[in-house]
């Protein structure tokens, strides 16, 4: 006797499909516009010179992290220098492109969703468990339906890469704003502070340090998922890695990961600048 | 006239409140009642006004429902029954928005732990509800300015509280209360958190503050002294209930209960009190060996007194004062022979305070206190007795 069998996958293939069939239209339509806008990016940042942008990148983060000392100035010049040297230079800048596109949407999603959930009891409830769901459902999964939304291509990289990310943008604001002591609250009301102006004067500006670290978080989850994406078509490392795995290349891939693990440090020690609190 | 007045209020903590009145009607008690309804009682019929000008201070332990009390005052917690009506409005009435810009207009707070915004700047901490009012940028600074002068914190305006003493952040939080001319200010064990000495520092500049603001204060408080220091009219309480409420003065000579009797005694500190912890050091002796008439006369006025204690072999010899010294001295004396009198009054460093009242004598000069190796280590005057006790009692509190 054959056992039943629950049809769950059937379900989630028949609502995507049903999305699929009569809003894809306009996701298309946002990937065409959305992928143009990447290529004039990248275009637009190939068109300096290699050797300038590293030199501006390499100030830039010398200047961010100077309190801390010459170590991670140094790191940028040399590890973006080797990255141009190993002739990566053109994936990395998409790989870039990708991760700040990807971090700057899921910011714009998880920040206020965060500040959503600290504030309300039942958003809490009902959001908290969806983002376990999203955290735990391994990162794969999530590139399969983003093709027929998005097509193959660095949208639906874009796509399942903030779903991978946002998470913890979303959690760490809730964090950061519930863990505003009480009594400054209180004391905030007492000053008759309207809702919004309690949350611009005081939660938001204490919660930053939470918030930040989760920001932080969130672009290291996307840099990773961005590197998984090249197999639905996001160039970039992730590519060259994608590339050498079907070719057997393992030079070729290690160059590419090696590159991927730079750009990772430089983003992780650049951030935590920004998340440290003040004395 | 008559500035904030509560009438029957009642705060019961939990879903249903109703409920658990009708047991506090049937005489329960407040843990019986959170035994069995798991409903927490705040305060059980409160009843008292507050005049314009006048310092209450609510008093009690911890848990004995004051700070609800005070926060049902401004609505920081809603009241469960009665009304708290301030400048003739019924709060109580006043929906979010109404409460919003009465709170505004009417109330200055100042907290326990100072909650003070760590990411802001003295002068931001102090503007902070002039900003939230929208007051032009220039005339907030200024008002901030000037309540951060009266609070004597000038010079630490960029600061921030992270880098202040307690002291200097409680302040602070008097200053971003006084800077938003309320005319009422709460103050939630304003000084609790403070340690002695600077507690009655701040006590003493309230008071000071209090006498060209004029303000309506209603100050929580657990510590008696501080309440009898503060306070015009003083109102005790217990497990959510006021317990007596009037002048220091009636509470201490008539108190209403065992509790409260209790509570009273603990002031009366004067039996453990020795002589060691109202004396004063003196500020300068005179030495028999190599003092004459004059010298002793120029020690007295370094110090501003008309007498002064005069050692002999390191021991206390007697004391001369400063007409004798003067007569000596137009006589042409070299020493202090015979001005030197020896009916001042001695006592052991271990001597009861209060039995030290009796010693006070007419005479224009104070006790002497010596050790138990005969030192001499100190005077006490009627002052330093008085002041010494009302201090003493504090730090044993």
């Amino acid at each position: 006797m054959e056992v039943y069998k629950l049809p769950v996958g059937k379900t989630i293939e028949n609502s995507i499909d049903f999305f699929v069939e009569n809003f894809s239209f306009i996701t298309k339509s946002i990937s065409h516009f959305t992928e143009a806008g990447i290529d004039l990016i990248v275009s637009a940042i190939m068109f300096f010179p290699p050797w300038l942008l590293i030199l501006l990148a390499s100030g830039a983060t010398f200047a961010a992290t100077r309190k801390k000392g010459y170590g991670v100035g140094i790191f940028t010049l040399a590890g973006l220098t080797l990255i141009w040297n190993m002739r990566l230079w053109e994936p990395a800048v998409s790989t870039i492109a990708l991760v700040v596109i990807a971090t700057l949407i899921s910011m714009c999603i998880g920040l206020p969703l965060g500040i959503l959930a600290a504030l309300n009891n039942t958003f809490y409830r009902i959001v908290m468990p969806v983002l376990d769901f999203m955290q735990t459902m391994p990162a794969f999964v999530y590139l399969i339906p983003a093709i027929p939304f998005f097509g193959l291509g660095p949208v639906a990289a874009i796509f399942s890469t903030v779903i991978f990310s946002v998470p913890p943008s979303i959690r760490l604001t809730c964090l950061g704003i519930k863990q505003v002591p009480a009594e400054l609250v209180e004391a905030a009301d007492a000053f008759a502070c309207t809702k919004w102006q309690k949350l611009v004067k005081l939660q938001v500006p204490i919660a930053t340090p939470t918030i930040m670290a989760g920001l932080n978080q969130t672009i290291m989850l996307a840099l990773s998922m961005v590197v998984i994406a090249a197999m639905i078509g996001a160039k970039g490392l992730g590519g060259e890695v994608w590339k050498a795995i079907q070719r057997l290349q393992p030079g070729k891939g290690f160059e590419a990961g090696i590159g991927i693990v730079i750009i990772a440090i430089i983003l992780d020690r650049v951030m935590q600048q920004f998340g440290e609190k003040r004395d | 006239m008559e500035k904030i007045r509560v009438e029957n209020l009642y705060k019961i903590f939990g879903p249903d409140p109703e409920n658990v009145m009708e047991m506090i009607s049937r005489g329960e008690t407040k843990d019986r009642i959170m035994e069995q309804t798991g409903h927490g009682v705040g305060v059980v019929d409160a009843n008292f006004h507050v005049n314009q000008g006048e310092t209450v201070v609510i008093m009690g332990l911890s848990g004995s429902g004051k700070s609800t009390l005070i926060r049902c005052v401004n609505r920081l917690i809603d009241p469960s029954f009665g009304k708290v009506i301030v400048n003739g409005k019924d709060v109580t009435a006043l929906s979010r928005e109404e409460l919003r810009q009465f709170r505004q207009e009417h109330f200055g707070m100042v907290f326990q732990n100072f909650a003070l915004f760590p990411h802001r700047t003295v002068i931001t901490n102090v503007e902070f509800g002039l900003e939230v009012k929208q007051m032009e940028k220039e005339q907030r600074f200024k008002a901030a300015m000037s309540a951060i002068e009266q609070v004597g914190l000038k010079g630490w305006e960029n600061s921030y509280p992270a880098q202040l003493s307690g002291g200097m952040q409680q302040r602070v939080g008097l200053a971003r209360a006084l800077a938003l001319d309320a005319d009422i200010m709460l103050m939630d064990e304003a000084f609790s958190a403070l340690d002695p000495l600077i507690r009655r520092d701040m006590q003493d500049e309230l008071l000071s503050l209090q006498e060209k603001l004029k303000k309506t204060i209603l100050f929580v408080s657990h510590d008696l002294d501080e309440a009898i220091k503060l306070g015009d009219r003083i109102i005790l309480m217990k497990d959510g209930i006021i317990v007596q409420e009037g002048t220091a003065e009636d509470i201490l000579t008539n108190p209403a209960n065992d509790y409260v009797a209790r509570f009273v005694e603990d002031v009366d500190m004067s039996k453990i009190i020795t002589a060691e912890n109202v004396m004063l050091k003196p500020l300068e002796v005179s030495f028999y060996e190599t003092d004459g008439p004059k010298t002793a006369m120029r020690r007295m006025a370094s110090t501003g007194s008309d007498y002064i204690f005069v050692k002999k072999d390191w021991k206390l010899s007697g004391v001369v004062t400063i007409d004798d010294a003067a007569k000596a001295r137009k006589a042409g004396d070299m020493n202090l022979d015979n001005i030197i009198r020896q009916d001042h009054v001695t006592v052991s460093t271990d001597k009861p305070a209060n039995e030290l009242f009796e010693l006070m004598t007419d005479k224009p000069y104070p006790i002497a206190v010596l050790d138990p190796e005969n030192k001499f280590v100190g005077v006490i005057t009627k002052t330093s007795l008085l002041t010494g006790l009302a201090e003493t009692n504090q730090g044993a509190q």
